[in-house]
């Protein structure tokens, strides 16, 4: 099978210049993220995997190697606008109604007003917040406002999504449905997702392709194709097979850990 | 004596009044009630302490010789409100913090300016606004373009101090989300930084607004034509007519305060998002 190569990086190195001296933020990274592919970036904090994040998307600039989103460099495709990017907080301005704020993208990318108004209308029915477009942000609920801002960031028909800890301030059950409605919606779109995570039943369920990080400098520890089908109800986390892969995945960031 | 017995009988009975009201259920009519009668038992007050201790009208005139003289005199009220009000500090305040809000957003681009110009603008804020006054007076002339002048000086810096401070106010996060739509810095600036900034902004011209009040009324103490607040607060004390004065303090109560009630109300309207005004 021979898929199209979407992010790839090759001996990507970033140091920090603080303070207290040079911080080694990630090390030597060679990651290649295929079409279609379902990436989680897992590992303890201060590992690097928001930095890495931060660098395909072109927020931070990598101090050695190369890294490449689309064929061109991150600056370009951010240019392009190639992807949808999901912070840890919904961080949806307070100012604009849910439908304001998911059509913030649309008008800074100059899109008509009829287009925005359509592409509104079906990014909330993705995101099933339909009825809620007059709402202000702080009208509704943590779990809601991070679907909000996962709306915004498909408005815009980006091919990848960038996610980060996107779930992480939620409770378990609100986590839960939101999971497995992100794989309801990477099914519908064929989107190509990196999602950064410290869970690892989030990683497991989610991903086609698990990447374990260690801190310190913030490196690769382990790959992991998952061999669980795509199509995953919430179930699967109680078989075997979903458990070896946890476990594998435990392995990668314990011997991280004690290499460190 | 009867007028002293008369005043604190009716205090007492307001207060237990009002007393009475504040237990009750808080509505709207309530805790508007509440600080009337509050406000009409100081009046009372005051004009039965002037009369019952024969106090000089020139120390303190009773309120009703205010009111009579304030209604006699509206046509001149009226000439020095509008030189004062409207031309000196109304002009003063919106070039004041016009020039204020255009200056923050180019110190904000410019790390130069934001390290070469505020200092200096603190620098400015911290001159005396008597020592200020007579020598802009000098340079503008006597009418009210130099009371807008001074009016500028002291509005300038409050003005440009918050809304620098407004314009930093959107985090992290949100400038990160600008960049990853590829926004120019104009769309974050009218997008993003403005709307975050305007309850600094709001919080300037609020603090701005009783400020150019008083410097428009300070500023004719120092030569002005035959008309406006200041003149003629300095002359009517000369003369020795207090009630005059005390009718123009109200004319610059009732103008200070429906101005900054304006610019509160418009807040209102910008910032209903904010935390402090949903």
């Amino acid at each position: 099978m021979n898929k199209e190569v979407i992010i790839e990086t090759k001996g990507l190195d970033l140091t920090f210049e603080t303070n207290d001296g040079p911080v080694h933020a990630l090390k030597d990274i060679n990651l290649t993220i295929e079409k279609g592919d379902f990436v989680s970036f897992i590992g303890p904090s201060g590992c690097g995997k928001t930095t890495l994040l931060r660098v395909m998307a072109d927020l931070e600039q990598p101090t050695g190697g190369t890294c490449t989103v689309n064929g061109v460099s991150p600056h370009e495709a951010r240019m392009n606008r190639a992807y949808g990017y999901v912070f840890q907080a919904a961080g949806l301005y307070p100012w604009r109604t849910i439908g304001g704020n998911i059509k913030l993208p649309l008008e800074i990318m100059g899109y008509s007003k009829v287009e925005q108004e359509e592409r509104v209308s079906k990014v909330l029915e993705l995101v099933e917040l339909d009825g809620f477009e007059k709402k202000f942000p702080w009208q509704l609920s943590g779990g809601m406002q991070q679907r909000a801002s996962i709306a915004r960031a498909l408005a815009f028909d980006a091919d990848i999504l960038l996610m980060d800890e996107p779930f992480g301030a939620l409770d378990e059950i609100v986590r839960d449905h939101l999971n497995e409605q992100l794989l309801a919606l990477w099914a519908r779109t064929h989107k190509t997702i990196g999602f950064v995570t410290h869970s690892i039943p989030e990683a497991v369920y989610l991903s086609t392709k698990i990447v374990v990080m260690s801190p310190r400098p913030g490196r690769i520890a382990d790959v992991i194709e998952s061999t669980l089908p795509k199509e995953r109800p919430l179930e699967i986390r109680d078989t075997p097979e979903f458990i070896e892969i946890a476990h594998r995945v435990r392995d990668g960031l314990h011997e991280g850990h004690s290499n460190g | 004596m009867s007028w002293i017995l008369g005043a604190l009988v009716f205090w007492a009975a307001m207060w237990a009044v009002n007393v009475k009201l504040s237990k009750g259920p808080k509505t709207r009519l309530i805790s508007l009630v509440v600080p009337t009668i509050f406000g009409i038992t100081l009046l009372v007050l005051w004009e039965c302490m002037v009369r019952g201790l024969n106090i000089s009208p020139v120390l303190l005139p009773a309120p009703s010789a205010i009111a009579v003289r304030f209604a006699n005199s509206l046509p001149i009220l009226w000439v020095d409100f509008v030189q004062t009000f409207m031309k000196g500090a109304l002009s003063g305040y919106i070039i004041g913090c016009g020039a204020a809000f255009l200056t923050a957003i180019a110190v904000d681009r410019s790390p130069f300016l934001q390290r070469g110009l505020l200092p200096v603008g603190n620098f400015v804020a911290a001159l005396p606004i008597v020592g200020m006054a007579p020598i802009l007076v000098m340079w503008f002339g006597f009418d009210w373009q130099s009371k807008a002048a001074v009016v500028v000086v002291m509005v300038f810096f409050p003005m440009l101090v918050n809304t620098v401070e407004g314009l930093k106010a959107s985090d992290h996060m949100q400038r990160d989300l600008m960049q990853t739509y590829g926004a120019s810095y104009f769309q974050g600036l009218t997008k993003l930084r403005l709307p975050a900034a305007m309850p600094f902004i709001f919080n300037g011209l609020k603090i701005c607004s009783t400020l150019a009040l008083i410097g428009a009324i300070v500023a004719e103490f120092f030569g002005s034509p035959i008309k406006g607040m200041g003149f003629r607060i300095s002359t009517e004390v000369g003369r020795l007519a207090l009630d005059m004065v005390w009718a123009e303090i109200t004319v610059a109560a009732l103008a200070g305060s429906a101005f900054y009630g304006a610019v509160a109300l418009i807040e209102k309207g910008v910032t209903f998002w904010h935390p402090s005004q949903r």
